[in-house]
């Protein structure tokens, strides 16, 4: 099965009111050219899962300026100020989550879990109608497993058959994401033939990406 | 002192609790400052919670490498020895106790060691990043901080802002002096010659418990 599209064939599975995680941490690892293809397109009413909502120009924060999610479930919105604004006028949702919990949460929803147990966010607002289970003595909040209709994740080189390798700090939430969405699309910075990641250096098996996209030299 | 050398002499201070072959996280603002500080000779690794341990200062103008950035998105470095990963075993390291110390600012903390640093309903929401996972699962916890804001105690008997994590908090460095967090309440164990106990005691609302002995601040 050929995965290597063109962003429109893969943006074109993308539609109003779906669940979408996106990988990267303040822009860095977001699959930008994909970003800019869905404002283009102009889908609206997505459910957004992602670790911060970057900033108003760079990445995943420029869709929150064209204002199409209903719903952001994030870490971090502090250099975001739109995110900020859209929660305070109620336009938006926004659902803040401990960082190390959120990524665990979608590892969770990647691999076949039913929840985890973490101590973090205990005696705060964030146990808030949360179960809170005692296990020798301490006390853990059960997190619950995420997933999304479509994964949109970026990888540094990507072979044809979708095996992925991150640079620097881009694996991020990208490496989670990808096994805990049914559409997995990933933009490839370098697009390379198959043998030319060499399988230890492979980071996310290409069995987990549905549609590859970019490269271009 | 003004501000910024109120920051240093904190940050200079944190920097003498940190031991050598410690894995360590800096938060952002002030505690960033601490790395300018370790002591030469001391085998400290930082992590940066966005996936990566090694953390280094930020490359010469034009040498930045848009895949190497902290968890404020700032270009840094990686030192040698270094290692990347995902976010998952980045917050596996912070949560599983891997982190000797992880230091950060404070909105509030209070005698019980509850910290407040993400939320003031109603006027700023950032949201909590790392933060609720650093302060659980660090070892130990410092909160490195000015004293006062703009007068108004930031040390109280009680937090009354949405906490981040309630009773982690260890050791509360300003520049008047170094706090303890214990059982017994909020032990003074030094203080900044600049001041008296008194002053010290009226920038706090919390009672504070003079140590027996009490030693002077030194950075």
């Amino acid at each position: 099965m050929a995965k290597v599209v063109s962003i429109e064939e893969a943006i074109a599975k993308v539609h109003d009111g779906m669940t979408v995680m996106v990988g990267g941490f303040l822009g860095c690892g977001n699959p930008h050219k994909i970003i800019d293809a869905l404002i283009e397109k102009g889908v609206k009413d997505l459910t957004l899962i992602c670790n911060d909502t970057s900033f108003p120009d760079n990445g995943i924060g420029k869709m929150v300026v064209a204002k199409q999610f209903k719903k952001i479930i994030v870490s971090h919105i502090g250099t975001n100020p739109e995110t900020g604004r859209q929660m305070n006028t109620g336009e938006t949702e926004v659902v803040l989550v401990p960082q190390g919990t959120l990524a665990e949460q979608v590892r969770a929803g990647g691999s076949g879990l039913g929840g985890f147990l973490t101590p973090t966010g205990v005696g705060t607002e964030v146990e808030a109608g949360k179960q809170k289970i005692e296990i020798d003595g301490k006390t853990y909040l059960l997190e619950l497993p995420l997933r999304a209709d479509v994964a949109l994740i970026a990888g540094s080189k990507v072979d044809k058959k979708g095996n992925i390798y991150y640079n620097g700090a881009t694996r991020n939430f990208n490496a989670l994401m990808a096994p805990a969405a049914d559409l997995v699309i990933v933009e490839a910075e370098e697009l390379v033939e198959v043998g030319e990641i060499h399988p230890n250096d492979v980071m996310t098996p290409g069995i987990f990406v549905d549609c590859i996209v970019g490269g271009e030299k | 002192m003004d501000k910024e050398s109120i920051k240093d002499f904190i940050a200079k201070r944190v920097a003498k609790e940190l031991k050598d072959g410690d894995v360590v996280n800096l938060g952002i603002g002030l505690p960033t400052l601490v790395a300018n500080y370790i002591p030469k000779g001391l085998d400290i690794t930082l992590q940066s919670e966005n996936g990566f341990v090694g953390l280094g200062p930020a490359p010469e103008p034009g040498k930045e490498q848009k895949d190497v950035v902290n968890a404020g998105g700032q270009p840094v470095s990686i030192h040698a020895g270094g290692a990347f990963f995902d976010s998952s075993v980045s917050f596996g390291i912070i949560r599983g106790g891997h982190v000797n110390a992880t230091i950060l600012g404070a909105l509030q903390v209070d005698e019980k060691g509850n910290l407040a640093n993400w939320k003031i309903p109603g006027k700023m929401v950032p949201g909590m990043g790392g933060a609720m996972d650093l302060v659980v699962g660090a070892k130990k916890v410092i909160v490195a901080m000015e004293h006062t804001a703009k007068g108004s105690p930031k040390i109280l008997k009680q937090c009354n802002l949405p906490l981040t994590a309630a009773g982690e908090v260890n050791l509360i460095i300003t520049e008047m002096g170094v706090i303890e967090v214990t059982g017994q309440g909020l032990l003074l164990k030094e203080i900044n010659p600049e001041f008296s106990i008194e002053e010290v005691q009226k920038a706090t609302e919390a009672a504070l418990i003079i140590s027996e002995d009490l030693k002077q601040m030194e950075v």
